[in-house]
C-alpha cells in the first residue's frame, strides 16, 4: 500500500497496514548506516525544518541524520535562541518558517496537540517530535522495528511498559502501536503515575513490577523525571528506585531472552541499574540506531506525498 | 525498467514490478507476442554468461542485479558461469529506489525495497544485470547507486531485453535480444522464481 498522509502527527491515527510500511522502509534504509559514503540522493532539494521548543538532542540529531542521509537541507530552529522568547506566538512563527518554503516541519512542543495545530495550518508535512504528555510516534515506531528485528515478528509478544506512563508520550505512543501490531501490553508503575482509565486502550495494569515483568517478552523501562517527586507524586527517587528500578537480581526471574528497552535518556541508578542498562539484554543502543532509519523512512514518505 | 515511464512493466502476479501501482489507472493490456520462450531465454543467458567470461576472464567479476527481476537474472547467470570456470561470481541486489530522477512527480512514494550488496565493489568489474532496458534512466540510478557503495574499476551493462527508446546515451555491453517496440506497448519479462514460468511477451493497451 501507498503512504498517503501529509503528516505524521501520532500512532492512534495510524492503520496497521501503515505501520507495516513505515517498519518495511525503515528496515530497506538500516542499510545506509553501513556505508562509507552515507549519503543518498533521494530528498536533493528538499527542505527539513527541525522546530523544537523543548530540549531535546537525541531527537533533533537523530532527525537531523536521517534528513542529511537522505540529501536534504536540514535546518534547527531551537526555541531558546529564537522569536519564541520575543513573544511571537507559535502559529507566527510557523508562519514566517513557512513562507521560507520548507518541505517537511519537525516539531517538538511541550503542549499536547501543536504539532496538530501546525499540521492544520500550514501546507508542508508536519511530524510530531514529541508533544506534551500526548505523542511521540517517530519514537514509538523505531521501537518497534526493534523489537521486530530483535524477535523476528511482533503479533502475540507482550510488553511490560514500566514506571511513569501518565506523563509518557512514548508510553502513549508504544501502546497505541502494539496494540496495533497485535502485542500484549502490560502497564506497570507506582498508582500515582498511572492514568485513571488506562483499561480503555487495551493495556493491562499491574502494581507490582516483579508480576508485570514475569512474562514478558520485551520490558520497556520509562524515564523517571525529578519534577514527578517535588511535586509529590513519589515519596523519593530512593524509593522509586527500590520498588520501580530493574535491577540484575529481579531481571533473574524474567525470560532469558527478554528485551530490555528505554527511550533514554537513561537515569543510571534510578530506573535501572547500571549493570542492566550494560547487560546482554539491553537493546538501547540498537533503538538509537533504528531511530534514524525510522526518521528516514519517514521523511522519505512525507516528503514524496504531496497531499498538500 | 523504467522509472516513471507510463508504459512500465505489467503488474506481475506477486506485485513485484514495483512501477505498477504508481500508474494512474490500471491499463488493461493484451498480449501482442511471444518474444522468448523458456528455451530461447536460456539459450540467451548462457549466451550472456560465456560473453561475460570471454571479455572479463571471470577474474574479479561481479553481478549486481537490479530489483526485482534483474537479480534473479544475475543468481541464474551467475549459476552459468560457475558452470564454466568453475567459480561462481558474487551477486548483489540493488534497489535504486532512492536514486530515482523522478520522486516528486509521483503521486505517492515508491516502495524501497532495500540493498544487499555484501562484498566490496573496489577494483571489482561489476556487471549491472536488469530484465529490461528501455530509457536508461534506471542505469543511470544503478550507475550513481554502485558509486555510492565503491569504487569499481570497470561497470558493464547485461539486459535480457534491449526495447529501444533511450533517452540517455547508454548503451548495454551483453544483450540477451534485441526488441524493437513501440512506446506505448510493455515488455513483460516473466520468470519461473516470481510468474511461474519462463517467458518473455509483448503486450499492448487494449483501449485504442
Amino acid at each position: 500500500m501507498g503512504w498517503k498522509r501529509k503528516d505524521l502527527l501520532s500512532l492512534q491515527d495510524l492503520e496497521t497496514a501503515e505501520i507495516q510500511d513505515v517498519l518495511d522502509t525503515a528496515d530497506s534504509m538500516r542499510e545506509i548506516a553501513t556505508r562509507d559514503i552515507k549519503k543518498v540522493p533521494t530528498l536533493r532539494g528538499k527542505t527539513v525544518v527541525n522546530l523544537f521548543y523543548e530540549a531535546s538532542t537525541r531527537t533533533r540529531t537523530s532527525f537531523e541524520i536521517a534528513g542529511k542521509w537522505l540529501s536534504a537541507d536540514v535546518v534547527n530552529f531551537s526555541a531558546s535562541s529564537s522569536s519564541a522568547e520575543k513573544g511571537e506566538s507559535l502559529l507566527d512563527t510557523a508562519k514566517n518558517i513557512e513562507a521560507m518554503s520548507p518541505d517537511v516541519v519537525v516539531v517538538r512542543h511541550k503542549a499536547s496537540g501543536a504539532p496538530a495545530l501546525l499540521a492544520r495550518h500550514l501546507r508542508c508535512a508536519v511530524v510530531n517530535a514529541g508533544d506534551g504528555a500526548h505523542e511521540h510516534p517517530t519514537q514509538g515506531l523505531l521501537d518497534l522495528l526493534t523489537i521486530r528485528q530483535k524477535k523476528g515478528h511482533l503479533e502475540g509478544l507482550s510488553v511490560a511498559i514500566v514506571g511513569d506512563i501518565a506523563h509518557s508520550r512514548v508510553a502513549r505512543s508504544d501502546i497505541h502501536g502494539m496494540r496495533k501490531m497485535g502485542m500484549t501490553v502490560t502497564v506497570a508503575g507506582p498508582p500515582t503515575l498511572i492514568p485513571p482509565a488506562c483499561q480503555e486502550l487495551g493495556v493491562k495494569v499491574s502494581h507490582r513490577l516483579e508480576e508485570a515483568i514475569a512474562h514478558a517478552d520485551v520490558i520497556m523501562m520509562l524515564r523517571l523525571q525529578h519534577e514527578r517527586m517535588e511535586s509529590g507524586l513519589i515519596p523519593s527517587l530512593r524509593e522509586y528506585s527500590r520498588i520501580w528500578g530493574l535491577s540484575l537480581d529481579k531481571l533473574k526471574h524474567c525470560r532469558p531472552d527478554v528485551l530490555l528497552m528505554h527511550p533514554g535518556p537513561v537515569n543510571r541508578g534510578v530506573e535501572l541499574s547500571p549493570e542492566v542498562a550494560d547487560s546482554q539484554y539491553s537493546v538501547i543502543l540498537d533503538q538509537v540506531s533504528n531511530g534514524v532509519a525510522v526518521r528516514m523512512a519517514v521523511l522519505y514518505l512525507l516528503a514524496g506525498s504531496q497531499a498538500a | 525498467m523504467v522509472p516513471g515511464s507510463p508504459a512500465a512493466q505489467s503488474p506481475a502476479p506477486d506485485g513485484a514490478f514495483f512501477l505498477a501501482p504508481a500508474l494512474p489507472h490500471p491499463m488493461t493490456v493484451r498480449e501482442k507476442a511471444q518474444v522468448l520462450d523458456d528455451t530461447a531465454l536460456d539459450r540467451a543467458l548462457t549466451r550472456i554468461a560465456h560473453e561475460i567470461v570471454e571479455q572479463a576472464g571471470g577474474e574479479g567479476v561481479a553481478l549486481v542485479g537490479i530489483k526485482t527481476r534483474g537479480v534473479t537474472l544475475a543468481e541464474r547467470i551467475a549459476e552459468k558461469i560457475a558452470a564454466i570456470e568453475g567459480a561462481r561470481p558474487p551477486v548483489g541486489a540493488l534497489d535504486i529506489t532512492l536514486y530515482r530522477d523522478d520522486l516528486r512527480l509521483k503521486a505517492e512514494q515508491p516502495v524501497v525495497r532495500g540493498t544487499e550488496i555484501p562484498f566490496p565493489l573496489k577494483g571489482r568489474t561489476v556487471v549491472l544485470v536488469d530484465d529490461v532496458l528501455f530509457t536508461g534512466r534506471t542505469i543511470r540510478a544503478a550507475m550513481d547507486a554502485v558509486m555510492d557503495l565503491g569504487r569499481p574499476r570497470i561497470i558493464r551493462l547485461a539486459v535480457l531485453i534491449d526495447r529501444g527508446h533511450r533517452e540517455l546515451p547508454i548503451r548495454p555491453d551483453y544483450i540477451g535480444k534485441n526488441l524493437p517496440t513501440s512506446r506505448r506497448e510493455t515488455v513483460a519479462v516473466m520468470l519461473r522464481e516470481h510468474d511461474g514460468v519462463d517467458r518473455v511477451v509483448i503486450q499492448e493497451p487494449t483501449d485504442p
